[in-house]
Formats: structure tokens, sequence, C-alpha cells
């Protein structure tokens, strides 16, 4: 019990406030943020310096090179806007526009956001029921799972069209085309995994299921679906971050007036690449939420299962 | 209640009343790539209500093979065999027997308790009898104050008692159990050894018993069943009188040494020995 009291304190106040930041994530994290902002201020001035030179010499104006690197950073429609002007374009749309008019990146986002959702709803129930009958129904596995796997292997650019105008042609237009693109691709990481999850009992747990007579649907509620939870999970991460860019293909084709896709689509015709910018952020923003959404999602549903932390 | 009724209500068709296995000429023929492997010949053997009865011998002579026969987890190629008086398969659909593994098999996600009532679950028994059940049989393998645990909150010789308790659950008169103790260290063996023995005492339930430890064999059992390999069969049965209250100290008795000797025997009779 005779601890140095005196040493205690200087031991503990030994790290630096450096130090403990580099322990822990926050430092590490914090150095790759600020060199990636580096490099992207770097190569902004880089790329559009050519272009900002041609400029002044048909306009026969002397430059310094302090101003040449000013002027980069402020084109209207620069190859490769600075990162200042892109969180400019995104707070313009995203908070100092009414949610609800047409230049607002809310309303976009919440366009394709929908037939995100949706579509990822569809392709999982998809998904698992495909997995299901799979795992259950032998001729299903022979039958199905080769045109599931070649499903994928056809480009998404290519098909997409296709799905709109088939389903334009029997009427179905706007958010339920845009989420069957989803749907289709989607389906597939869920039915990969779902139907490696739902085989994943041992032996020895079928077995024992088999010795009490559990019939098939018993297995799957006690045995199978439990052990596939680990493996949705899994596969819900890959299909709602693909659904996302699913909804996004979607809205290329067909002119489509609102949504993510559009605003890249009108951004590109336009040449507004500020514009562009901000939508592909916006977009890899909600990718990133919907993942980690689901991964919360995933870490309540392990927990209630008794998986050790 | 409604299993007991189910279980009691097999009226014994060709066999006497107190025989709960009855095997006759059974075989079975395994068809693989390389050609037919022999797992069981000839197997004949009864097991009467309230035995005991252990099946030894070296790996590959099929006494895991002959448990899963009766359990109805592997089909005879030839022969008969009778569970209560009826086909092994009608036996399993009636759930006649608990069946304990050779690795406890708990579902990781279920607690203790809810691992132990899974088959009343499967027979759709209602919540507050499961509970009951469930209770009465972790404490018949000294589990109670557990119910709440996962599975990985228990060691292993624990987790097989709580597997064991889950085949107790549902109350049938039968236990097959397929070397449960042999991953276990000695210690921990002796004593899982000297609970089984104190219920089966209790019970006065049938088991049938799957290991490679003489000791182990000759301890627990009231008849001891020699297996030889290549084609799997029975080459000896060895009947046993120790007090049904014995404790570890009968391993020491020159009764003990001298049926353990013989099963010695048996097994070295038995061994080809070709590689």
């Amino acid at each position: 019990m005779t601890i140095d009291a005196a040493t205690l304190p200087t031991a503990a106040a030994g790290p630096t406030l450096w130090g403990r930041m580099m322990k822990g994530q926050t430092g590490p994290v914090c150095v790759m943020l600020i060199g990636l902002f580096v490099l992207w201020y770097v190569g902004a001035v880089f790329l559009n310096m050519p272009g900002q030179i041609d400029r002044y010499a048909r306009a026969k104006q002397d430059w310094t090179a302090s101003q040449l690197i000013e002027a980069t950073l402020a084109q209207d429609r620069p190859v490769l806007p600075a990162p200042h002007q892109v969180a400019v374009e995104m707070y313009k749309t995203i908070f100092a526009t009414k949610i609800t008019s047409k230049r607002s990146l809310v309303y976009h986002t919440w366009v394709t956001l929908s037939s995100t959702l949706l579509g990822f709803g569809m392709g999982t129930l998809l998904g698992i029921v495909l997995a299901v009958g799979i795992v259950h129904v032998q001729t299903l596995e022979k039958s199905l799972m080769p045109w599931v796997i070649s499903s994928q292997t056809i480009p998404i650019l290519a098909i997409a069209p296709m799905i709109i105008v088939v389903l334009g042609a029997i009427g179905l237009k706007g958010l339920i085309p845009k989420a069957m693109i989803s749907t289709y691709l989607c389906f597939f990481p869920v039915t990969i995994g779902m139907v490696k999850g739902l085989r994943s009992p041992d032996h020895i747990q079928l077995d024992l299921m088999r010795t009490y007579n559990a019939s098939r649907w018993q297995t799957f509620v006690a045995l199978r679906w439990p052990s596939a939870m680990p493996f949705l999970f899994a596969s819900l991460k890959v299909a709602i971050a693909i659904s996302l860019v699913g909804a996004i293909v979607g809205e290329l084709p067909t002119g489509a007036q609102s949504g993510l896709g559009a605003r890249l689509l009108a951004g590109s015709y336009y040449g507004q690449t500020v514009q562009i910018w901000a939508a592909l952020l916006t977009a890899a923003f909600v990718a990133a939420m919907l993942v980690v959404i689901v991964g919360l999602m995933e870490k309540r549903v392990l927990e209630r299962m008794g998986v050790r932390a | 209640m409604t299993l007991k009724a189910v279980v009691n209500n097999v009226a014994p068709m060709t066999a006497s009343k107190d025989v709960v296995v009855d095997i006759q000429k059974m075989s079975l023929t395994f068809q693989t790539a390389d050609g037919p492997v022999y797992a069981l010949s000839e197997v004949d053997l009864t097991i009467s209500r309230g035995e005991f009865v252990s099946f030894i011998g070296p790996s590959g002579c099929g006494k895991t093979t002959l448990l899963r026969v009766i359990a109805d987890l592997e089909r005879a190629t030839g022969g008969d065999i009778l569970v209560n008086g009826v086909p092994a398969q009608q036996a399993r659909e009636q759930r006649a027997y608990g069946y304990v593994f050779q690795a406890p098999a708990l579902l990781p996600w279920r607690t203790i308790e809810s691992n132990v009532t899974l088959p009343l679950e499967i027979m759709e028994i209602s919540r507050e009898e499961r509970i009951k059940r469930g209770h009465d049989a972790l404490k018949l393998v000294e589990l109670n104050g557990f119910e709440k645990k996962f599975p990985w909150q228990l060691s292993g010789g624990m987790q097989q008692r709580a597997s064991i308790a889950r085949a107790l659950s549902f109350d049938a008169d039968l236990l097959l159990m397929d070397e449960p103790f042999g991953a276990l260290d000695e210690i921990v063996r002796d004593h899982l050894n000297e609970q089984l023995l104190k219920l089966w005492a209790r019970t006065n339930k049938t088991v049938a018993f799957v290991t490679h430890s003489i000791p182990e064999a000759v301890f627990l059992s009231s008849k001891i069943v020699v297996m030889s390999p290549r084609p799997g069969r029975i080459i000896d049965i060895i009947e046993t009188d120790f007090a049904r209250d014995r404790t570890l100290d009968v391993r020491e008795t020159p009764e003990f040494l001298e049926v353990a000797h013989r099963v010695r025997e048996g097994l070295r009779a038995g061994h080809s020995y070709d590689d």
C-alpha cells in the first residue's frame, strides 16, 4: 500500500498531448486527412494551371506566382475544384437552399435515397428468398445458381437502360425502375452470403435437430437462420453501398430531372465540375452513413445473440 | 406429459417388454469411390431396460456408427434393428432417445437454459413447462444457477454437462452417448464419470456409451461390448456386477482389474496390427 504517490502523477503526465493523440486513433486519422487535403490542393493548382496561364495569355495580362495560385483555386469551371470550392457549393445547396427547391442537394439526395432504400429492401428480400430456395431445393441450386452468377457479369451500365425502357413500356416510371436496378445489383451479395450462412451449421448440429425429429421449418428457424446472421450482415453492408450505386446509375440513362445521378449528368453537360464533385461527395457520405447504420444494426443483433464482446 | 404417453404407448411388438434395443444380423456398408467399406458386419446385440452398455474398440471399429444406427442417423444396409420394439426410424420420430455428441454442440446464440430446452421447444411444449423441465435437467447435472449464461462463459466440461442436460430434458428412457468426455482432461473426466453413474443409478435410464478408454468403460458399464475393425464387428460381450453406487475407488479392486484385463485381451485379439 505504499505506492509512491509522488511518482504516480509525474508518470501519468509523462506523455505529451501529441503523444497521447498519436497513441489512439484520432491522431493518425487527422494526419491522414490533412495529407489528403494537401494533396488535393496541390493537385488542383497543377491541374488548373495550364488553363489559367492560357487565360492570362489571351487577356495579355501579367501575372505573378501568387496570383496564379490564387486564381487556380477560384475558377468557375476548374478541371479539379479545390476542396473549399466544393465545400461552399455543398453548403449553398444543402443548407442555404430550401429543401423543396430543385437546386437543393437535400432534395436530390432524398430522391436517390428513396429508390436506394426501396431497391435495397426488395433486393435483400429477393436475395434471402433465392438463398432459402437454393439451400433447400437441390433442383434450384443446379438451375438457379448459374443464372445468379451470370446476372452479375453483365455491366450494369449496359442493362440499366434496358430495364428502364422495358419497364417504361409497361407503364412503370419514376421510382420503381430505378429501385429495380438497385435490386438487380444488391440481391447478389445477399444470395451468395445467405447460401453460405444457411449452410454454415455443423453436421453435428444438423444431426442434433434430426434426433429431435425437427421439421425443416423448425431446423430453419432454430438453427439455419441464426447461424446465417453474421453472413447476412456482411452481405448487407456490400448490398446497401451498391444499391446506392444502382440508384445513381439508374438516373443516368433516363435523363432524370432529379436525383444525385441527374445532378452528376447535368454537371457534366455544362462543365459544372464543382457541382459534380459536390454530388459525388454527398453520394459518398450517404453511402458511408448507410454502411454505418447497417453496422450498428449488426452490432445490436449480434449482441442480443450473446456474441462475445 | 404427452411425450411420456407416446413413448409408453409404443407397445412392444416383437421384443419382450424389457428389451430396449434389439439388433439382429445388422450390417452397414458405405459405398465410396474406392469401393465398398464394411463399417458393420453381422452385429447381434440386445440392450435391456436399465442397462449401461459401453462400446469399446479401436478407431474404425464402427462403434460410433453402431450408435448412429440405433439413433437412425445412419441406415443399416442389412438385418433388423428395433428400438423400443419399433424400427429405429419410428423410434426417432417418437423421440425415444436423447443423444450426446462428442462435442457439446450447444447453439452459441442461446443461453444455457434455452439450449437445454431446445428439444422441448421443437416438441412444442408450453413455455412454463419448458422452464420447469429445463431447471430440473440442469439440476441433474449440477448446473443450476447457470441458466442465463451463454455457452462461451462455461468451461468445456460444463458445456458437455449442459449438453447432457439437454438430452435429459425431454425425459427419454434411452440415452445414447458418443464419447462425450473424449475431449476433456482426466480429472474432469473422472468427475463427470462419477456424476453420470449417479445419474444413471437415480434415473434408471438405459445408457449406450461409446468410448475408447478401458477404465472408463469398465467403471461405468454393466455390460461392455468389445468391437474390432475391418469389418466392424462385436468380438466379446462382458457383463460386470459392480454395485450401482460404486465410486472411483472401485478401480483399485482386483475385480475391476480383472475385467479391464479381459477387455484389453479382447481388444488385442481383435486388432490385426496391420498398420
